[in-house]
């Protein structure tokens, strides 16, 4: 395999992992519930370890020992589970999820280093000690069952413990056959095994040897308390031929298994094996491939994504050309441009939208990770905690659910450690025992809010205001509003030496995580009420890259505003403008909006002196989370597609600049960041009180 | 060109067994996500060898072989079973039931060309 291969290789053997991963943390949670209720599925506890048993071996094949290692234990302790070798504990959950996060450290790591390892005889350890409690009984075989050989020799190790399980629970065991279109079977057979699950157990679907012509025949064996007139019954089918073993009743004495003619339903047409199969037929059912995803590089997406901004760019040109044309011209050729443009426009949306689609993701797979980091913090914290999810199926983008993951980690983790009270204080209060917290996603627009809630304590404003003035943020005599307490939260320097040692050396400030979120464009709030719990809110723009936004002009500049956060555009005259506490403040439908001069922001104030005072303003109304405020613009020159370019890391420090773009015409602008601007806003108002 | 299908429910190993193949450069594969895809591309395709993961989600890789020894048409198709080292009762079932090859993994890219050159040419 050459380097490239291998790299590539690589990178889908990460991503393989780690989807297996989510899954197993997924079916884990379930189990853990399943054996709460007392009763776990088979099927359930077959899929985990096949998902361990999976990443062994993909691990084994990219030499990566330890993870093959780890997954080989955690292997061994699901086969016992499996085969009933172990019974199921809260240690044994409680090992497996440890070993799951272990295997997620791991894999993480050699996705940025393929040499990344740590010591991993301690998760060693705790497996072997589950294991300690392995019993070793031996099955017995399945001789005393009049099964045919033919069919024990295909059973798989688990497949015969499960047949004995369902001998020992006094099933009948039956074998069920039945043919089907070759073309439809599998989901023939999965409605099939569907209706069965309800009355028994699905132990292992044999495929019937003979001649695959157009129909293809299957075995079934099933554990059930239904006798045999019973799966008729439930099946209703007239080509089923059910065999129960060890039933003299039994109509067929075919105990040896295979190869059975069952007749065609009489609806069915005879199908002479002889006759040539249409095209369509062949094209249309047995081509088909029944897995219906592809694994996308998200770098060729991003691509792509640049490719439609570009043409998104190029179209813009063709439209100012061919209005030109109609306005300059005016023939039946520019008018037949107007409408080739406007037809093209519509096409380009639609494909837009369809390469944004396709970055789309649920953010329940970004959920399903926080019901890992919620486990594991509340039981470092000895805290109890049901976590709700709500909106998993709101989709964001696949980058933007990156980004956001490791913010999202902290917010939980702040409300576990500080805002949850252990159980002992929470029923002196008369609250469950149990805290909540709510995970919820929706979206609002063009944007996507992301909502944790959690039913502590609650943010003490007096003890904000006391840890504030011990850093010395504020002035000790000083008045703070709720506000300002909420700010002071989000300061840097705010989280102190004592919090960082609270979360185990993970100290991360919430200034940090409020950075993180502006990165995204996106906006982080927080209520709070003592008692009762806090709420942090983040809303995020669904997607990055192309944006409609409304160009502006300023002084002598242009600058685009990204549409999703413009409300409404007004026309103002000098005098509609009052101030409040040295603000200048609009008042909208009986609402008062502060305004933000961009003019003073950039630095173009003596512009603005000179030619302003007679000239009306114009005002962009913005508006991010709950916050409204009104940009003051010199003119406003319309709509326009645009695509944002990063304006870089030598750049980042430039405040109130989310990017740069490109206008059709080569011209480059920049755009604003509203949520950088917003917050910029509101920090030096309150710094005008301190 | 000879035709090798491949029955295997990771994609990642899938494209690691199908890699190693092309390396070869003198067959042409074809692949199944899981069992059933097998059944369907079995009647179809005119197949020369046949590699199957014994852990599938649907029918597992003895079935299939079963299947493939008690069928006219495919009795005498070469046919591996691939599988992560395991229960030795399944190995020792594959090879009863005709497989003719069991390759435990992790193989090298060697171990199953040679073996493919052993059946194929």
């Amino acid at each position: 395999m050459t380097d490239n291969n291998s790299s590539q290789a690589l990178k889908e053997f990460i991503s393989e992992t780690e989807e297996i991963i989510e899954a197993l943390n997924l079916d884990l949670m379930t189990l853990s519930d399943a054996v709460e209720a007392g009763d776990a599925d088979p099927d359930l506890v077959n899929g985990i370890f096949r998902g361990a048993h999976s990443v062994k071996g993909l691990a084994g094949m990219f030499g990566f020992d330890d993870i093959s290692q780890l997954a080989h234990r955690m292997e061994n302790l699901l086969d016992s589970l499996r085969l009933g070798k172990v019974a199921f504990s809260q240690g044994l959950l409680d090992t497996l999820f440890y070993a799951l996060e272990q295997l997620t450290r791991l894999i993480n790591g050699k996705s940025t280093d393929e040499l990344f390892t740590f010591d991993l005889t301690q998760v060693f350890d705790r497996i072997e000690q589950v294991l300690v409690g392995d019993s070793g009984t031996q099955e017995d075989p399945l001789q005393s069952l009049e099964i045919g050989n033919e069919i024990l020799n295909v059973l798989t190790e688990y497949e015969e413990h499960r047949l004995l399980e369902n001998v020992k629970k006094s099933r009948n065991i039956h074998l069920l056959k039945i043919d089907f279109d070759l073309s439809s079977f599998d989901q023939d057979l999965a409605e099939l095994t569907q209706v069965l699950k309800q009355q028994g157990e699905v132990i292992s679907t044999l495929p019937s040897a003979g001649d695959i012509g157009e129909r293809i025949a299957f075995q079934i064996l099933y554990g059930s308390d239904l006798e045999r007139q019973g799966i008729y019954d439930l099946l209703e089918r007239d080509d089923l031929n059910v065999t129960t073993y060890g039933d003299a009743a039994s109509d067929d004495a075919d105990d040896q298994g295979f190869v059975l003619e069952t007749p065609e339903p009489e609806t069915q047409e005879p199908v002479s094996p002889l006759m040539p199969q249409t095209p369509a037929e062949s094209e249309g059912s047995s081509l088909r491939s029944i897995s219906r995803t592809v694994r996308v590089d998200i770098d060729k997406l991003d691509l792509l994504m640049n490719i439609v901004g570009e043409l998104v760019l190029s179209k813009g040109a063709i439209a100012t050309i061919s209005d030109r044309l109609k306005t300059e011209v005016n023939n039946e050729a520019s008018a037949d441009l107007i409408k080739a443009t406007r037809s093209l426009e519509r096409r380009l949306e639609e494909l837009q939208k369809g390469v944004m689609d396709v970055r789309m993701v649920p953010i329940g797979q970004l959920f399903e990770k926080m019901t890992r980091i919620v486990r594991r913090v509340s039981n470092e914290q000895g805290k109890k905690v049901d976590l709700e999810i709500r909106g998993a199926e709101t989709e964001l983008d696949k980058l933007i659910i990156e980004d956001v993951s490791d913010p999202l980690m902290h917010i939980i983790r702040n409300a576990i450690d500080h805002g949850l009270e252990a159980p002992v204080e929470r029923r002196a209060e008369g609250k469950p025992e149990k805290g909540t917290i709510l995970l919820s996603a929706a979206q609002k627009g063009n944007h996507v809010v992301i909502e944790v809630r959690d039913d502590g304590r609650g943010i003490d404003p007096e003890y904000v205001r006391r840890k504030a003035i011990q850093k010395g943020l504020v002035a000790e005599d000083q008045e703070l509003s709720p506000e300002e307490i909420r700010e002071l939260l989000f300061m840097p320097g705010f989280s102190t030496r004592d919090e960082v040692s609270d979360l185990s050396g993970r100290g991360v400030g919430m200034d940090v995580v409020k950075n993180n979120i502006a990165e995204l464009a996106g906006m982080i709030g927080l209520a709070s009420d003592i008692g009762q719990g806090t709420v942090v809110t983040l809303t995020l723009p669904i997607t990055l890259a192309i944006i409609k936004a409304l160009i502006v002009r300023v002084g002598s500049k242009t600058y685009a505003i990204p549409i999703n956060s413009v409300l409404e555009t007004l026309m103002l005259e000098a005098d509609d403008i009052s101030s409040i506490e040295k603000c200048e403040v609009i008042e909208l439908r009986r609402t008062t909006v502060p305004l933000l001069r961009l003019d003073q922001i950039f630095g173009m104030q003596e512009q603005q002196e000179s030619e302003s005072s007679e000239q009306r303003l114009f005002v962009a109304i913005v508006g991010l989370a709950e916050k409204k405020m009104g940009f003051v613009v010199d003119e406003l020159l319309g709509q326009q597609d645009v695509v944002i370019k990063s304006l870089g890391k030598a750049l980042s420090f430039v405040k109130g600049i989310a990017g740069a773009a490109e206008l059709g015409n080569q011209k480059t602008i920049l755009v604003l960041d509203v949520a950088g601007l917003m917050n910029e806003a509101i920090r030096s108002e309150s710094a005008l009180h301190v | 060109m000879k035709k090798i299908l491949i029955a295997e429910d990771s994609p990642t190993m899938r494209s690691l067994i199908v890699s190693t193949i092309d390396a070869l450069g003198e067959y042409e594969t074809v692949e199944a996500a899981n069992g059933f895809e097998a059944l369907r591309i079995l009647p179809r395709e005119k197949v020369d060898l046949i590699i199957t993961d014994i852990n599938m989600p649907d029918i597992n890789g003895l079935e299939l072989v079963s299947f493939i020894r008690n069928n006219e048409n495919y009795k005498e198709t070469p046919l591996f079973i691939i599988s992560t080292e395991g229960s030795e009762r399944d190995r020792e079932k594959g090879l009863a039931l005709g497989a003719n090859a069991y390759l435990v993994k992790p193989f090298t890219p060697d171990e199953l060309q040679s073996l493919i050159q052993d059946y194929l040419s």
